[in-house]
């Protein structure tokens, strides 16, 4: 087949391990193209930091000589993919979107993209990120920002903005992207693509650079449901590298696309739906309940009390975590030490103020005031306890829904300069996120819809613990009556 | 509660971070604005509630304890770890045993 003739920007993994499979075209012609993309189309968008080609077009090789022996192929193979910067990719660079990280090349493959390359996953490069996945929108990234390909104007979101973008402009079938307070599913709102929050604990955090431990999730964005699922088959699993990854047993997550919803009831939690929703989303969300209602699913009512003290719990854990998890670069083993200084303190304090950003400084000293000894109670410690109580809202609503629907984000993409002069403008839109990373449930976000402007709008549903398989049932049902 | 520059400076020396000026008298500002928001948590009564620092443990297991954390062990045997080459690749400076850093304390 004529690759040219192949809309490369609108594969899904089934199609493009098909053809590489049936040998219509060469795991490393498919690699080459993508390349072509991202040299005629990326400097404008920004997605990617690093290129890995040599790596690339060695696994594309080796694809395509299992192709031509004509054996039975893996789940992903010739499958172009893009990461995470703050993921491990052994050997190649990884900067977590930071100056600290700008010459640090990674010594081990995280398990994620170990697992994604095993599948046979072809590693385009790495994607751009807010610095130490700390923003939501990409413009905290200490090298450039990223744009969002619906409109170079705006925002892509963040932190995952590169991996969101490179998806929604063609660069990479599905990339990895991790997910702390929303930044997976809300740059993919944004971009008009799938990301998929993986329950706490579903996929290792073995080689991803930590934010905030308790916080932290790795996951797909992709341009279908069922292709999220088949990547979530691939990455989940226990992992004895990551006492945190849990002994719960994977399943085959794609079997669930296609599966009958009727029966299955529905939250709609009232505190989602109140003032500061964009009317556009409101309405696009409504239309997708009516399709969930006309399907035969039951629609209740529900509330989760507690969410509005999400925001204020959130800042204070995962600034808490962070703090400890930023204090290990300090100038000693990962690269970079500040030139001249003449004492160990010195070193210590002038490599971190000159290595960090505005965003990481910012909330590094916050975490570090509400850990300081006469804050700890007041703070960290009355966090962690609204966190039982939003576990508690959580826990009672699914005793009468198997899943809630709700808003990803308050706005479409805003534009880039938009809310960086205020940090808790910033902070505030990730209302509709935080919860589910504080409680551990998965949840998806999934295209809805555009507005008047022709920008995307996502729409989220929560599952219950460990419970992927009807997120990605019902979001396979929404997005194929969207058709 | 006021943040002052006093509290950014005993903080930023907590987090060792050597902040400019400029950057203290931001952060003084950016601070305050962000705990204002934090300080909403008062208006809960938490007095019987335990804290939450993890949800794996409890889905994972119905064990008391440590017990609890039974399915993260492994058996104590010595396992390949990063060579000390590879420790050692990132480093700024090396004598190729150990990593080199300016004196610790002034004579």
């Amino acid at each position: 087949m004529n690759i040219d003739a192949l809309n490369i920007g609108a594969l899904t993994i089934d199609a493009a391990r098909s053809l590489v499979q049936s040998r219509e075209v060469s795991a490393q012609a498919l690699t080459e193209a993508h390349y072509a993309q991202i040299a005629e189309r990326d400097g404008t968008i920004g997605s990617f930091l690093t290129l890995t080609k040599e790596r690339a077009l060695k696994q594309a090789e080796r694809i395509d000589r299992l192709a031509e022996k004509g054996d039975p192929l893996p789940p992903l193979a010739g499958v172009p993919v893009g990461i995470k910067d703050v993921l491990m990719t052994r050997g190649e660079r990884t900067t977590a979107g930071s100056r600290f990280l700008e010459k640090f090349i990674a010594p081990y493959d995280a398990t994620a993209v170990e697992r994604l390359e095993t599948a046979g996953a072809v590693c385009l490069g790495k994607l751009n990120c807010d610095e130490f996945a700390m923003g939501s929108s990409n413009e905290n990234s200490a090298f450039h920002p990223v744009r969002n390909p619906r409109d170079i104007t705006r925002v892509p979101g963040g932190s995952s903005g590169g991996s969101a973008a490179a998806v929604a402009a063609g660069f990479a079938v599905a990339t990895l992207g991790s997910d702390t307070g929303g930044s997976i599913r809300q740059p993919a709102a944004f971009c008009g693509v799938v990301g998929l929050l993986p329950t706490y604990g579903r996929v290792s955090r073995y080689g991803l650079i930590a934010f905030a431990s308790s916080l932290d999730h790795v996951g797909p964005l992709t341009r279908t449901v069922k292709d999220s699922a088949t990547l979530l088959e691939v990455i989940a699993g226990r992992d004895p590298m990551d006492s945190t990854s849990a002994d719960v047993p994977a399943i085959k997550y794609s079997a669930e696309c296609g599966r009958d919803i009727k029966g299955l009831r529905i939250g709609i939690p009232k505190e989602y739906f109140a003032e500061g929703l964009d009317p556009e989303i409101r309405e696009a969300i409504e239309r997708r309940i009516d399709g969930l209602r006309k399907a035969g699913c039951e629609i209740v009512n529900v509330s989760l009390p507690h969410t509005e003290y999400a925001i204020p719990v959130y800042y204070i854990v995962a600034t808490a975590e962070a703090s400890a998890n930023l204090a290990r670069f300090d100038g000693v083993r990962y690269t970079t030490r500040s030139p001249q200084t003449k004492t160990l303190a010195d070193m210590y304090r002038k490599s971190r103020d000159e290595g960090f950003g505005a965003e990481v400084k910012r909330r590094i000293l916050l975490g570090t005031y509400a850990l300081s000894a006469g804050y700890y109670d007041a703070y960290y410690l009355k966090a962690q306890q609204v966190r039982t109580l939003l576990t508690r809202d959580f826990q009672n609503a699914f005793t009468s829904v198997d899943a809630v629907v709700t808003p990803v984000t308050p706005t479409p993409a805003f534009r880039l300069g938009e809310k960086t002069g205020d940090p808790m403008e910033m902070y505030l839109s990730d209302i509709y996120t935080v919860t589910a990373n504080l409680v551990g449930v998965p949840g998806i976000s999934i295209p809805c819809g555009k507005n008047r402007e022709g920008l995307p709008l996502g729409i989220q549903i929560l599952g219950k613990l460990f419970d992927e398989a009807t997120v990605i049932r019902l979001a396979d049902a929404m997005e194929q009556e969207q058709q | 509660m006021k943040v002052t520059e006093k509290d950014v400076a005993y903080v930023a020396d907590l987090a060792n971070l050597e902040l400019t000026p400029d950057e203290s008298a931001r952060m003084v500002a950016d601070l305050n604005s962000i705990l204002g928001h934090m300080d909403k948590l008062n208006q809960l009564d938490t007095r019987n509630v335990e804290p939450l620092a993890e949800v794996v443990s409890a889905f994972a297991s119905a064990g008391e304890g440590s017990n609890r954390f039974a399915y993260a062990q492994r058996a104590d045997l010595v396992k390949p770890g990063l060579s000390r080459e590879i420790a050692l690749s990132n480093a700024p400076d090396t004598d190729g045993i150990c990593f080199k850093v300016p004196k610790v304390i002034e004579r």
